[in-house]
């Protein structure tokens, strides 16, 4: 969306360069006032989020417990980041969920929006609120609510049990293999929502006379989904992509409410690591390194994900 | 378009098969909140047609709900009023004014869309300690203000390029001055982008969790959020109160979002980079 904007960014750029040629704008157009307007905010943004990030900078060429004299470090927390096993993990940890958050979504958001965009359904009013809904309660809810229902007697169990998968029962959020799919899981149900409907929006821009000229040409459902709607939907899967993968790299109140990163280190993730680091464990120095190279990536996806949808239009 | 009934069929159990799984836990918190109090002993019966709306006023006393409420009302309040306001007058600037460097600002704020406040609050927490600041009201506001003032002028900013520039230049030549222009032409048409950063912006203040955490100690100062938490981790005989509390931390957003709906997911689908 940034990105969207990036893109009218230069094509309203043209016609606005022609005209501050042709005599510097319009009369009555004010210039340096427009800096008085955009002060107050900036002194706030600049005071409490920029400066803090070069401070992180700063801070992560250090050897640092948060009380006492900082050492000198150099890049040794950066190389921390490739090399220490624990911090590997949590990255790879981060991965599994992207897989989660991201894809299993999109998956399932194609499979919803070709259901919904082939046939008028009654109803679709409300259930895009139903599924859009995870989305608005805060994240600490939904942990509490999926730890009951991942408990040994909740109700993931129950419906286990009531399909004649006995076996599969399990404490699932104690348990070294199944803890991280169990947390993925959650991502999952908490994106579904916005990819559907992200994608539902994008559908409504095609001209239903593709669809008519695919029939005609005697395309079922499936050729006319990724001839027609699949391509169509190139700008709306993009976004979603980059709205859901930095989700997954961000997940951090779902793990700490969930399982502190546990059993084990077997649900650690970057942005947990960060937490634990510079507030548990007095290595601020090593937590701020992880914290910007988090944000690295993070810049890094925004970035990538749109460019690749760009160069394929 | 015509499908056959067997497809359309096939449809609708899929459809209502995701609405129930979107459903599940919220119909999970939902019911246990209100069923009889499991740690209480959990008599069966009783209640008002089986059901234990009790449960609420048991869990506000016990988990300290009005104190967290309190707490989370003045900052998200403080936070939406003084962040619309200033992404109000800076999006104004950036939409319809040419001034030196305006591009670069823009790029400025939107940096801080992406930035993850992970990154920005281990070097803020130390800060803020040294002045002082941590474990007061104004390290919940202050980076949560910054967060909203970058997401906000990037908001308004798209509106105001957007609205009609007509009415801006004629205005101008009418001899009003930029401040007249904001607030008696620009901010009664620009209402509808104004509600939706207002509910948006008051959404990521009431969830968010991490700032909190991190920034106060005090449980005067524990928002929603960070009070459940705590619950949680205090009351472990049963899930009853537990999800009665969680009942309580998500009312506010989403009722909102019932009634706000569409605010909520265009914003969301147009600008929601930041969560």
């Amino acid at each position: 969306m940034t990105d969207t904007a990036v893109a009218a960014e230069d094509r309203t750029r043209t016609p606005e360069r022609a005209r501050r040629r042709r005599g510097g704008g319009p009369p009555g157009e004010p210039r340096a006032v427009g800096w008085l307007y955009v002060l107050p905010a900036l002194l706030v943004y600049a005071a409490f989020l920029l400066y803090p990030l070069l401070r992180a900078v700063q801070i992560s060429l250090y050897d640092w417990n948060g009380n006492t004299l900082a050492t000198w470090a150099g890049l040794d927390n950066y190389a921390d980041v490739v090399t220490d096993p624990a911090l590997r993990a949590s990255f790879g940890h981060a991965l599994v969920l992207i897989a989660f958050y991201a894809l299993l979504p999109l998956l399932v958001g194609l499979v919803l929006t070709a259901i919904l965009s082939r046939a008028q359904v009654r109803g679709l009013g409300f259930f895009r609120t139903v599924v859009f809904l995870p989305q608005v309660v805060a994240m600490v809810v939904i942990a509490v609510a999926w730890r009951r229902m991942y408990s040994p007697d909740g109700s993931v169990n129950d419906l286990l049990r009531a399909i004649g998968l006995d076996g599969l029962t399990r404490g699932w959020l104690g348990d070294y293999t199944a803890a991280l799919p169990a947390v993925g899981l959650v991502g999952t149900w908490f994106e579904i929502g916005l990819v559907t409907v992200l994608l539902l929006a994008g559908t409504g821009k095609i001209p239903t006379e593709l669809y008519e000229a695919a029939r005609l040409d005697g395309a079922g459902p499936v050729r006319e989904f990724v001839t027609v709607t699949l391509p169509a939907l190139r700008g709306e899967i993009s976004v979603a992509l980059t709205l859901t993968v930095i989700a997954a790299l961000r997940t951090f109140d779902l793990v700490y409410v969930t399982t502190r990163g546990g059993p084990g280190t077997s649900t650690s993730v970057p942005s947990y690591e960060v937490y634990n680091r510079a507030f548990q464990q007095g290595r601020v120095g090593s937590a701020a390194a992880i914290a910007v190279v988090l944000t690295l990536v993070i810049f890094a996806i925004s970035f990538g994900i749109t460019r690749i949808a760009e160069r394929d239009r | 378009m015509r499908v056959s009934r067997g497809e359309r069929t096939a449809n609708y159990v899929v459809l209502v098969a995701f609405a129930v799984f979107a459903l599940w836990p919220v119909l999970t918190v939902l019911l246990a909140a209100l069923g009889p109090d499991d740690a209480a002993g959990g008599s069966v019966g009783g209640g008002v047609l089986g059901l234990h709306p009790e449960n609420f006023v048991t869990a506000w006393d016990q988990g300290r709900f009005g104190s967290y409420l309190r707490t989370s009302v003045l900052v998200s309040g403080t936070v939406v009023v003084v962040s619309v306001v200033l992404s109000l007058l800076s999006g104004y600037a950036l939409g319809t004014m040419r001034f030196r460097g305006s591009t670069a600002l823009f790029y400025l704020f939107l940096v801080g869309i992406m930035m993850p406040s992970e990154a920005v609050l281990v070097p803020l927490y130390y800060d803020l300690r040294d002045l002082g600041l941590t474990d007061t009201v104004w390290a919940l506001l202050l980076p949560q203000i910054a967060q909203s003032v970058a997401f906000g002028t990037f908001w308004m900013r798209a509106w105001f390029r957007s609205s009609s520039r007509s009415i801006v230049e004629a205005a101008r030549l009418d001899g009003a001055s930029t401040w007249r222009i904001l607030w008696q032409v620009l901010v009664p048409l620009a209402r509808p982008a104004v509600v939706t950063l207002t509910v948006l912006t008051f959404m990521w203040t009431w969830n968010e969790f991490l700032v909190p955490l991190v920034m106060v100690v005090s449980e005067s100062l524990r928002t929603a959020p960070l009070g459940l938490a705590f619950f949680q981790g205090q009351y472990t005989q049963g899930f009853t109160l537990l999800a009665a509390g969680a009942c309580i931390v998500a009312t506010p957003v989403v009722v909102l979002y019932l009634f706000l709906q569409r605010h909520f997911i265009a914003g969301m689908l147009e600008g929601a980079v930041r969560e």
